[in-house]
């Protein structure tokens, strides 16, 4: 998938142009609460998702015929309730296999060394 | 049962991140809750063909779990999600409404275990299924 998909417009997420890495952040707004006060559980699932699409799709970019990327599973645990500011989440790839890749994601808010979620996720390559 | 709890009435806990997927509440039982959503194209993860994006699928699941839980109790508990692992069976092509049925098959003094289906018109046919932890966070 392309980073431009409708949801993630949706929930406001755009690509991290601070650094190098593949990092894709979102700002706090009052669609994405879940409990009072908190983020919801599954926007952050969404976003360590497009995390791992968007490492993927950096580590493929330079093969001739990309593939599409379709989710198999993902396994989120949460560390920390998401408060009410910005949110960011990076991935990286584990192992590209000829038909299924794995990623690792972590996903941070104001400091990077103490995540408030990770997951590992499987991608099928469709060729 | 007098005893069971009406989630129809916790409007209030549709608003945030649910009110913009458009959840709303299907049904409930003892141990169990299901939430759906209507399809809309800002949900797709793909302009193109329209296919359902799978974090408003996660969204929804998370959701559904944390109501089956208080329909187990009987109450509303604060909690946290712990844990959440989903397989997405097949995609969700465009069109279909989406109904999680979540089912909390044990509630233990800290933490609730929960299962869930996600289907789009046939429970027999789901598009993903999930497991997932919740610890209370207060009384």
């Amino acid at each position: 998938m392309s980073f431009t998909s409708p949801y993630a417009n949706m929930i406001g997420a755009r690509r991290n142009t601070a650094t190098g890495e593949p990092i894709i952040t979102i700002g706090w707004h009052d669609e994405i609460e879940g409990r009072p006060g908190f983020l919801h559980g599954g926007v952050i699932a969404g976003l360590l998702e497009m995390a791992c699409y968007e490492a993927l799709s950096q580590e493929l970019r330079d093969q001739a015929a990309m593939p599409r990327l379709k989710p198999i599973n993902i396994a989120v645990d949460y560390l920390r309730g998401g408060l009410m500011t910005d949110t960011h989440a990076v991935a990286q790839v584990v192992r590209v296999g000829k038909r299924v890749a794995n990623a690792s994601a972590v996903c941070w808010q104001d400091d990077r060394s103490k995540p408030i979620a990770t997951a590992r996720m499987h991608i099928l390559l469709d060729r | 049962m007098s005893d069971t709890l009406d989630l129809s009435r916790f409007e209030r806990m549709m608003a945030g991140h649910a009110g913009q997927l458009g959840l709303r509440y299907v049904a409930h039982g003892d141990d169990w809750a299901e939430l759906g959503f209507d399809y809309k194209p800002s949900l797709a993860m793909n302009a193109e063909n329209g296919v359902l994006a799978s974090g408003p699928i996660i969204s929804l699941i998370d959701s559904a779990c944390g109501f089956s839980i208080a329909a187990k109790i009987k109450r509303i508990r604060p909690m946290a999600t712990l844990d959440l692992r989903i397989d997405y069976v097949r995609a969700a092509p465009p069109g279909r409404a989406i109904t999680a049925r979540a089912t909390c098959y044990r509630v233990a003094r800290n933490v609730a275990f929960v299962r869930c289906l996600a289907h789009d018109g046939d429970p027999e046919d789901p598009v993903a299924h999930a497991l997932a932890t919740f610890f209370f966070t207060g009384d």
